[in-house]
C-alpha cells in the first residue's frame, strides 16, 4: 500500500514536468521556422507581417516606407502561402484588367515577424494589472482577516470567491460595453487600450490574490498577535509588524499566481486591448499584447505566419517561466 | 451476459456509424455563418437531413476542404480553376453579402463616403473628420474638426478580405502595399481592433468620431449609421438590400470557370459597391455525399431566400443558381 501510494503521487508529480518539457518542445519545433530566419532580432523588431523588397540593395532596409516604396511591393497573401504560391498570376480575371490583383512587377518580397510590440503590451499590462490589484488585494485581506466582523467577512469572503468563477468573456463584454466609456471618459483617448486591458485583468487576478493572502493572514498564531496586543500595539502596528512579516510568503505566492494568469489571459483583453501591432506612446493608447495576437491570428495563419505566433508563445513561456522563476528564488530565498 | 454487452456495443457501433452518416458536415468561413445556420436549421426542420456548418475562418475551411476533413467547406476566398484541380474540388457560390461604412458622428445623419475618402480612411492619411477628401462629397454637411478613429477587425475575417479586396480595386496604390487580405496590419496611428463583428459593433457604437466597416447585418442589428458610398460609375448609393440586389446580378460568375471571381464594385450605376460573393467548396470524388450538399443548396437557393433577406444578405438571382444548377449537373453532383 506505502509503495502504491508512493508511486502514484510521483507519478501525478512528474506528469506535470512531462507536459511542461512536451509543451516546450513542441513549441520549440513550431516555432524553429520563424526563429531560423528572424533569430534573435524577432524580439527587438517592433514589425509584424511586414512586407519588405529583397532586392540587394534594400536588403538591409527592413523598414519599407509605405509612401515611396509602395511601386515594387508585391501582394503575398500570407495567409495562404501554398495557395497563394499557385494563383499568384491572376486572382480576378473580369474585363478590367486594370485592377487586377496579379503583380506584374519583378521585385521578389518576404514577409517579416517581428514580436516586440506584443511582448511590451504583455508586460504592460501585466505591469498595470498588478499595480492596480496589490493594494486593493491586500487592503481587502486586511480587512476580512482582521478587521471585519465574522459574518460580514464570511459574505465579503464568498462574494470574492465567486469573482474568481466569473469567465473571462464575461470580464471582456463587461470591459467593452460598460467598463471602456468610464475609462475613456476619465481619462480621454480611446475606449479600447492598454489602461483599460490592464484595469480589467487587475480586477480579474483581483480575487485570487485577496482570496490567498485572506487565507495566509489568518494562520497567523493568535498567541503572537496576542502578546503584540499585550505590549500596547496598536490594531495598525499588529498588522504591519506582525502579520504581514508572517504571511510574507503565502502574499508572493498569491502574487505570483495573478501573474501566471495576467500573463496568460486571452479573452478578456482581446476586446480591451485594441489589438493593433503599434507601440503605445501613453496609457491610454491601443496595443496587443502575445496571448491576444495568438488567438486573433491563429485561425488565419499559415507557413511563416503560423511558426512567428509559436515563436511568440514560446517567448511568453519564457518570461512567464523567468519571472515566477525570479519571484520564488528571489522573494521567497529573502522571506526565509 | 457478454452476449448482451456484445450485442449493445455492436448496435450502438452501428447507430453512431449511421448517424455520423446522416450529418453532413461543413466548416469555413465565418461571413456567411448566420444565414447557413438559420438555413441549415429551417432544412432541418423541414427535411429532418442534419447538416453542421462550423465557422472557422476561410483559411481553415480550405484546408478541411483539402484534406477531406468535412463534406463541404465554405470560404470567402475564391479558388481558381487550377488550384481546385490540383486540390480535386468543386466550387459554387453560397450566398452574397455586403460590407457596409458604419460611423459615429454626432449630429451627422446623411455621411457620404467617395472612393478616394475611403481609402484615405484605412490607410491613415484622412486624420481630421473636415479632411478636404471627406469635406468634397459632404458640401452640405459641416464636419467637425475632430480626430477620425478607424475601427477595423482585430481577427482575421472574410469581412476584412472583401473590404481590402474592394479598395485594392480602387486604389492602384492601396493594391500595391497591402494588397486583399484576411488579417492586415493597418497603417497610420488612428485605428483600434475590435475583436469578431460584435466587437466592431460596439467600438463603432461607443467611440464618438469613429468610422469602420461592418458587415451589413451587423450594422442594423446594432443601429449603427450607415455611410452612403460612391460607386464605380460615381453615384451614391445607400447601403440597401435593393441596392445589394442590384450589385449582385451584374457580378459575373462563370460557371466554366468554377465561379471564380470576387464580386466586390461591379458595374452598373445603381450597384451598391462592397458586396461579397461566399463560396462552397466540395470533394470531387465523393460525388454521393455532394449529391446531399448540393440538394441542401438547391433547397436554400429556392427557400431560403427570406430567411438571407432577414439577415442582411442576398439571395443569389435565379440568373445565377440556374447557372449553378447547370455546373452540378454537369460535375455529375446533382
Amino acid at each position: 500500500m506505502e509503495k502504491i501510494f508512493q508511486k502514484l503521487s510521483l507519478s501525478s508529480a512528474s506528469l506535470v514536468f512531462v507536459l511542461l518539457i512536451g509543451i516546450f518542445i513542441t513549441l520549440y519545433t513550431a516555432a524553429k521556422p520563424a526563429i531560423d530566419e528572424f533569430g534573435f532580432d524577432f524580439v527587438t523588431n517592433p514589425d509584424w507581417n511586414k512586407e519588405v523588397s529583397l532586392n540587394p540593395t534594400s536588403l538591409t532596409d527592413t523598414v519599407v516606407d509605405m509612401e515611396e516604396d509602395s511601386l515594387d511591393g508585391e501582394i503575398i497573401d500570407e495567409d495562404d502561402m501554398e495557395i497563394a504560391d499557385e494563383d499568384d498570376d491572376a486572382i480576378l480575371d473580369e474585363d478590367e484588367d486594370d485592377m487586377m490583383l496579379d503583380d506584374e512587377d519583378d521585385a521578389v518580397t518576404k514577409t517579416i515577424y517581428g514580436g516586440l510590440v506584443p511582448i511590451i503590451g504583455t508586460l504592460l499590462t501585466t505591469l498595470i494589472a498588478l499595480a492596480f490589484a496589490l493594494p486593493i488585494a491586500m487592503g481587502i485581506a486586511v480587512f476580512l482577516a482582521e478587521i471585519a466582523p465574522k459574518n460580514i467577512a464570511n459574505v465579503v469572503g464568498i462574494a470574492i470567491e465567486l469573482l474568481a468563477a466569473i469567465p473571462s468573456i464575461i470580464f471582456g463584454m463587461w470591459g467593452l460595453y460598460y467598463f471602456a466609456p468610464i475609462i475613456s471618459d476619465l481619462f480621454g483617448g480611446y475606449q479600447v487600450s492598454l489602461l483599460t486591458a490592464g484595469l480589467v485583468l487587475g480586477v480579474m487576478v483581483l480575487p485570487f490574490m485577496a482570496a490567498i493572502t485572506r487565507d495566509s493572514m489568518n494562520t497567523t498564531p493568535n498567541v503572537l498577535k496576542e502578546s503584540a496586543y499585550a505590549l500596547g500595539a496598536t490594531k495598525f502596528e499588529v498588522i504591519k509588524d506582525i502579520i504581514f512579516p508572517f504571511s510574507k510568503v503565502g502574499i508572493i505566492g498569491s502574487i505570483i499566481l495573478a501573474l501566471g494568469r495576467a500573463l496568460g489571459e486571452t479573452m478578456a483583453v482581446a476586446f480591451l486591448i485594441g489589438s493593433i501591432f503599434v507601440l503605445p506612446q501613453k496609457i491610454t493608447d491601443p496595443t496587443i499584447s502575445i496571448p491576444v495576437a495568438m488567438a486573433n491570428n491563429f485561425g488565419e495563419a499559415s507557413g511563416l505566419g503560423e511558426s512567428a505566433l509559436f515563436y511568440l508563445a514560446l517567448i511568453l513561456f519564457i518570461i512567464s517561466f523567468a519571472i515566477i522563476s525570479i519571484a520564488k528564488f528571489y522573494f521567497l530565498k529573502k522571506a526565509n | 451476459m457478454t452476449k448482451v454487452i456484445k450485442i449493445a456495443l455492436a448496435s450502438t457501433v452501428l447507430l453512431t456509424s449511421l448517424s455520423a452518416n446522416d450529418i453532413i458536415k461543413g466548416s469555413g468561413a465565418s461571413f456567411p455563418y448566420s444565414v447557413y445556420q438559420k438555413w441549415l436549421k429551417a432544412y432541418n426542420k423541414d427535411t429532418g437531413i442534419k447538416v453542421d456548418y462550423i465557422k472557422k475562418g476561410s483559411s481553415k475551411g480550405i484546408k478541411d476542404a483539402s484534406s477531406r476533413a468535412v463534406d463541404f467547406a465554405g470560404t470567402d476566398k475564391p479558388l481558381s480553376p487550377k488550384v481546385l484541380k490540383k486540390k480535386g474540388l468543386y466550387q459554387f457560390p453560397g450566398v452574397v453579402g455586403a460590407i457596409t461604412m458604419g460611423y459615429n458622428l454626432p449630429g451627422v445623419s446623411e455621411l457620404k463616403l467617395s472612393r478616394k475618402a475611403t481609402v484615405a480612411i484605412a490607410n491613415g492619411t484622412a486624420k481630421y473628420w473636415d479632411d478636404a477628401v471627406i469635406a468634397k462629397a459632404n458640401a452640405d454637411i459641416k464636419l467637425p474638426h475632430e480626430k477620425l478613429t478607424f475601427v477595423h477587425r482585430a481577427d482575421g475575417s472574410g469581412t476584412t478580405y472583401n473590404f481590402t479586396y474592394y479598395l485594392s480595386k480602387v486604389s492602384k496604390k492601396w493594391r500595391k502595399t497591402y494588397g486583399a487580405k484576411k488579417s492586415l496590419n493597418w497603417p497610420g496611428d488612428h485605428h483600434i481592433g475590435g475583436k469578431t463583428n460584435s466587437g466592431v459593433a460596439a467600438l463603432l457604437k461607443q467611440t464618438k468620431y469613429s468610422v469602420g466597416y461592418i458587415d451589413y447585418a451587423d450594422a442594423k442589428n446594432n443601429d449603427i449609421a450607415m455611410a452612403t458610398v460612391e460607386n464605380r460609375e460615381h453615384n451614391f448609393i445607400k447601403p440597401t438590400l435593393k441596392s445589394f440586389q442590384t450589385a449582385a446580378a451584374k457580378a459575373t460568375l462563370k460557371p466554366e470557370k468554377d465561379f471564380y471571381a470576387v464580386i466586390a464594385d461591379p458595374k452598373g450605376a445603381e450597384s451598391y459597391p462592397m458586396v461579397a460573393a461566399t463560396f462552397i467548396l466540395v470533394p470531387a470524388e465523393k460525388p454521393e455525399m455532394n449529391k446531399r450538399v448540393t440538394k441542401f443548396y438547391d433547397w436554400c437557393y429556392t427557400n431560403g431566400q427570406e430567411i438571407a433577406k432577414g439577415l442582411g444578405f442576398v439571395p443569389l438571382p435565379d440568373s445565377l443558381t440556374s447557372k449553378v444548377r447547370t455546373y452540378w449537373e454537369n460535375k455529375g453532383i446533382k
